[in-house]
């Protein structure tokens, strides 16, 4: 009983110090894979436009959901 | 662990008025030129950026105007695929020395805040300009002012 509390408690350290911004930001310099076209938000026109239509339906708002490009952050 | 990795330091950006990590101890593979007593312009890019690639001919222009006057353009691309900076550079026609950061070495020591960033750094190595992102002429106008101060001075 008392080793799976300790096993517990190490997932639970080591899972909250993987979580670190440190660790886990992405630095301007690494966006490579992010500015790809795949990751674009609007890659598929037909999917974003039911997807914005669901919403809308849901919501009764729209709109909002806009970014440039895909992620790189330049300038 | 908690405390090893709370207390270690997030990379501190390189900023006005600090003197530039040198660049040769950071590509010990690549033959950078001699840059003592120049001013030196260090601009970060990469293929994936596009902003970057509209400044390519702005800094190949500074490159032709001013490196007789002793400005050294160096271009450090930070791919981390050679492939894409291969394709990249050969694309450009770059006329200027560029190197290739794929492990981040170098990024890592001035850590760019933005693609593209550059710095303008005078002749005694001291970073006098850090220019974040490129906005076509008015940016290269704004090199040109700040690079022509810095060549007047001894």
């Amino acid at each position: 009983m008392k080793k799976s509390i300790w096993i517990l408690y190490w997932l639970f350290l080591v899972g909250s110090v993987s979580c670190s911004p440190q660790l886990v930001r992405v630095k301007p310099y690494e966006r490579g894979n992010l500015s790809r076209e795949v990751m674009s938000s609007d890659l598929d026109p037909l999917l974003k436009a039911m997807t914005e239509h669901a919403y809308f339906s849901r919501e009764a708002s729209s709109g909002g959901g806009g970014v440039g490009g895909g992620g790189c952050g330049c300038n | 662990m908690l405390a090893v990795t709370l207390l270690t330091p997030s990379v501190a950006a390189l900023e006005v008025g600090q003197k530039m990590p040198a660049l040769g101890s950071l590509l010990p593979r690549d033959s950078i030129p001699d840059l003592s007593g120049k001013v030196v312009m260090v601009d970060f890019w990469a293929s994936w950026c596009g902003p970057c690639r509209l400044s390519f001919p702005a800094l190949k222009r500074l490159h032709e105007k001013y490196a007789d006057k002793g400005l050294v353009v160096i271009g450090i691309g930070v791919d981390a695929k050679a492939e894409d900076y291969k394709k990249f550079v050969s694309k450009m026609g770059v006329s200027f020395p560029i190197f290739h950061d794929a492990t981040h070495t170098v990024a890592d020591k001035f850590a760019p805040p933005s693609m593209p960033t550059s710095y303008i750094i005078d002749r005694k190595g001291v970073v006098r300009y850090i220019h974040i992102g490129f906005r076509g002429q008015k940016t290269e106008a704004e090199y040109v002012k700040e690079i022509e101060s810095l060549l007047g001075k001894e």
